[in-house]
């Protein structure tokens, strides 16, 4: 039997997987974050903490993991993206960093003041990563100028332009509606009747941000919907989607929290999802200069090393499924604080 | 100041920072399997203090690793992205197998670890302490796995694909097991316990010395002391080991550790000097001659290749190398003469009264840092000019879309946070360690204090 498989799409498809499981678990800590100021007292903040305090790390490892992966299979999009985005991602390594050591050393004191000011760094940095991805993706989508030896030859300013910010914040808004939703499953009684009133809020914004930022692709950004001109069955996600968004205030209403959170999710895979179809086969558009573009053959490694990396992964993913779902069982329920927690 | 020397300068900060933290993990990881199998064992409540305690202290460690360790992720990306271009294919693979092998393994039961003591069973619990250790250590093998290659590259061909040159792999398990790696990744892991090893010493030191917790400063002492002793005459092997083959694979290399100038002759080992390079001629050294060719030969009368066999512009920076090189090993020497004698004081009974050596025993705990630390500085230094040995020189390797200025400013960011966070950390150690393995009663009147503190 002799099964031709395109391992280029194969990574393609593995490498988009590592960013989604990223988005969806780092989303809603990253959201929990953004939320987190908006709890005045010391035990409700603290509650926030030790919601995401088992796993938030654990979440983190997807993208580092994605970022190894993206090194190994496509090494010349992890060259020209870090490298052209310099200034962006020293600005995204800060915030990770201060995130991280905000949690870690938040409530190693008792001073109010010490507590506060980690507070305002977590919350500040949680917004801030989110919000940078953002302005990532939105870059990619419109497409950055490279030279023939694919080097990004633009500025940082100009990573920063409408299109970008606007991805940036629709991120923001996405992730604060994930973590709020994971919040009303990790809280109960007051807490988790205020969190709840910030879900509808979330989800209000996070639709406004959604259909602007789609309405403005559809006009400047035709590119990213040819795709799906050309198999139109691809359509059914963009539909699902909706399904998926207009699900979570309907749950939320029965008090099934669960589900809710199981439709963001979804909203979050089949944004990720359209973003990729969007863009393949480029990894990174180059604009202008179209014929610059890393696409995932002249981006990528070896036909060898990509098997080599496949087996890798055959090997490692259901370690990481099973043990990814053991501890989110065994951290299951509401939060209770105690003697060891944040 | 240029592009390369600042992107260097950045790279050794960075990673000279992050490398604080992972040895003391990896080190702490094998204490805390000790203690909990003990605890297990006897059901001696004084061991689940101390477990407790130092799972604490490891999850300080690990949270300053993993921050620092982030930025290790990307920055071959960031300022190395020419060389991130020519090695993807090879490079890339270990780093990504650490991601899946060791990363998720690690942080995910590191949950259970330090909040899971009443979610999960004592033995899940010490599944998960075995599991995180283990995680720990499968990472330390991928990274110099990925360093080795750097070192003594195998199992590539060297092809243009897409208008790029470039490594490729041709043979996995000969990039895995090139010539240095499985030496240099024992070396690795030895220090690494070291590093954990002299920490929970000189925490116990500290205990005995101020009267406090006795008893888990005994049972510290004695656990610590025990893989101290095993590591540091491990590392004579390894490092023996090790330096035979830096004389086969980069014999550049050994001659700057040496300070051996003559291109082919009989060396002589110094136990140290002051190289002045442009004379060729070492200061106020003390020598012993023949003894490197005997090292590696096994005959004092070997001729062994010196700095000027090589090209000029093939030769990596002599004093530094040579200085950190016998840095490195005078503190072996010292960690083994340390443990030792600690070792024949707690037969003797002796110990637990000798003040002036427990002083000595507290501030150890610098010690393996330094040698860690000065012996990356011979290792990587001692590769130079070349990044990847023989293949890629370091000044070829830079991101060609950055300037030296935006490397200045992330590198004064860089250097400013993490002394920031050094001090933090030395900050929230030092009131960690003077609270102490309380008992756990006590820890719930510390939680009810806080809790009245925070009221509302």
């Amino acid at each position: 039997m002799n099964l031709q498989i395109d391992l280029n799409i194969v990574w393609f498809i593995l490498i988009g997987a590592l960013f989604a499981g990223y988005a969806i678990l780092d989303g809603f800590d990253l959201g929990v974050g953004a939320l987190h100021l908006l709890a005045k007292k010391d035990i409700d903040r603290r509650i926030f903490l030790n919601s995401i305090g088992p796993v938030w790390d654990g979440n983190e490892v997807w993208l580092v993991t994605g970022g190894g992966a993206l090194f190994a299979a496509f090494p010349h999009v992890y060259a020209t993206v870090f490298s052209g985005f310099y200034t962006a991602f020293i600005l995204l390594l800060f915030t990770l960093i201060f995130r991280a050591v905000a949690i870690e050393f938040r409530s190693k004191k008792e001073s109010p003041k010490w507590r506060n000011a980690w507070d305002i760094a977590f919350s500040i940095s949680s917004i801030l990563i989110a919000f940078l991805m953002g302005v990532a993706l939105g870059n990619i989508i419109i497409g950055i100028p490279l030279d023939k030896e694919k080097e990004f030859i633009g500025s940082f300013w100009q990573l920063l332009n409408p299109y970008a910010l606007l991805v940036g914040i629709t991120t923001v808004a996405l992730f604060m509606m994930h973590g709020a939703i994971y919040l009303a499953m990790k809280t109960e009684g007051e807490l988790q009747a205020k969190v709840r009133g910030w879900i509808n809020n979330t989800i209000i914004f996070f639709v406004i941000m959604y259909v602007s930022t789609t309405m403005v692709t559809l006009i400047f950004y035709p590119h990213m919907v040819e795709n799906i001109k050309k198999y139109p069955i691809f359509f059914i996600i963009a539909l699902l989607n909706m399904l998926a968004i207009a699900n979570i205030p309907r749950e939320i209403h029965r008090g099934k929290d669960f589900n809710a959170f199981l439709s963001s999710c979804s909203s979050i895979l089949a944004l990720l999802t359209l973003f990729a179809i969007g863009i393949f086969p480029n990894l990174v558009i180059s604009n202008p200069n179209l014929e610059n573009s890393i696409t995932i053959y002249n981006g990528a490694s070896s036909p060898k090393t990509l098997e080599i990396m496949l087996i890798m992964a055959i090997i490692g993913i259901p370690f990481v499924v099973a043990y990814t779902t053991a501890i989110y069982w065994i951290f299951r329920g509401k939060t209770k604080l105690n003697e060891l927690s944040y | 100041m240029d592009h390369e020397f600042l992107s260097r300068l950045q790279f050794a900060i960075t990673v000279g920072f992050h490398y604080i933290y992972p040895p003391m993990s990896i080190g702490l990881g094998v204490v805390l399997i000790i203690m909990e199998g003990l605890y297990l064992k006897t059901k001696n409540k004084m061991y689940e203090n101390l477990t407790k305690f130092w799972v604490k202290i490891f999850a300080l460690t690990f949270a300053l690793g993993v921050a620092s360790g982030i930025v290790m992720e990307f920055q071959f990306g960031t300022n190395w992205a020419t060389y991130s271009r020519f090695v993807g294919d090879v490079f890339g693979s270990p780093l990504a197998a650490e991601g899946i092998f060791a990363f998720f393994l690690e942080s995910g039961f590191l949950a259970i670890l330090v909040f899971g003591w009443d979610k999960v069973k004592p033995i899940t619990h010490f599944i998960s302490t075995i599991m995180v250790a283990l995680g720990a250590h499968f990472s330390a093998i991928w990274i110099v796995v990925a360093n080795s290659w750097m070192q003594t590259p195998a199992g590539y061909h060297i092809v243009e694909r897409n208008g790029f040159v470039r490594a490729e792999i041709t043979d996995f398990w000969a990039m895995v097991f090139n010539p240095s790696s499985m030496d240099r990744l024992s070396h690795v892991i030895f220090g690494c316990w070291l590093t954990g090893a002299f920490f929970v010493i000189s925490v116990s030191a500290y205990y005995i010395l101020k009267n406090k917790f006795i008893e888990e400063g005994k049972i510290g002492l004695k656990i610590g002391l025990a893989i101290a002793l095993v590591a540091s005459l491990a590392q004579l092997i390894t490092g023996h080991s090790s330096a035979k083959g830096v004389a086969e694979n980069q014999p550049a290399k050994l001659a700057a550790m040496e300070a051996h100038f003559e291109k082919l002759a009989p060396a002589d080992l110094y136990l140290f000097g002051w190289v002045d390079e442009q004379n060729q001629k070492v200061n106020f050294g003390v020598k012993i001659p023949g003894l490197l060719s005997w090292l590696i030969y096994g005959d004092t009368k070997a001729e062994v290749k010196g700095l000027n066999a090589f090209p000029e512009d093939e030769r990596p920076p002599i004093n530094i190398v040579f200085q950190s090189y016998h840095i490195m090993i005078a503190i072996g020497m010292l960690l083994i003469l340390i443990s030792s004698i600690s070792f024949l004081l707690m037969y003797l009974n002796k110990l637990f009264n000798l003040k002036a050596w427990l002083y000595l025993l507290v501030f150890s705990v610098v010690l393996p840092h330094l040698a860690n630390q000065f012996g990356w500085i011979a290792a990587e230094v001692g590769r130079q000019p070349w990044i990847v040995y023989g293949l890629l020189k370091t000044k070829d390797a830079l991101s060609k879309a950055v300037d030296a200025t935006q490397v200045g400013i992330s590198l004064f960011l860089f250097t400013a946070i993490y002394l920031m966070l050094f001090f933090l950390f030395l900050y929230l150690l030092d009131k960690k360690i003077k609270q102490g393995p309380t008992l756990v009663e006590n820890i719930e009147s510390e939680y009810q204090k806080q809790k009245e503190l925070f009221k509302g």
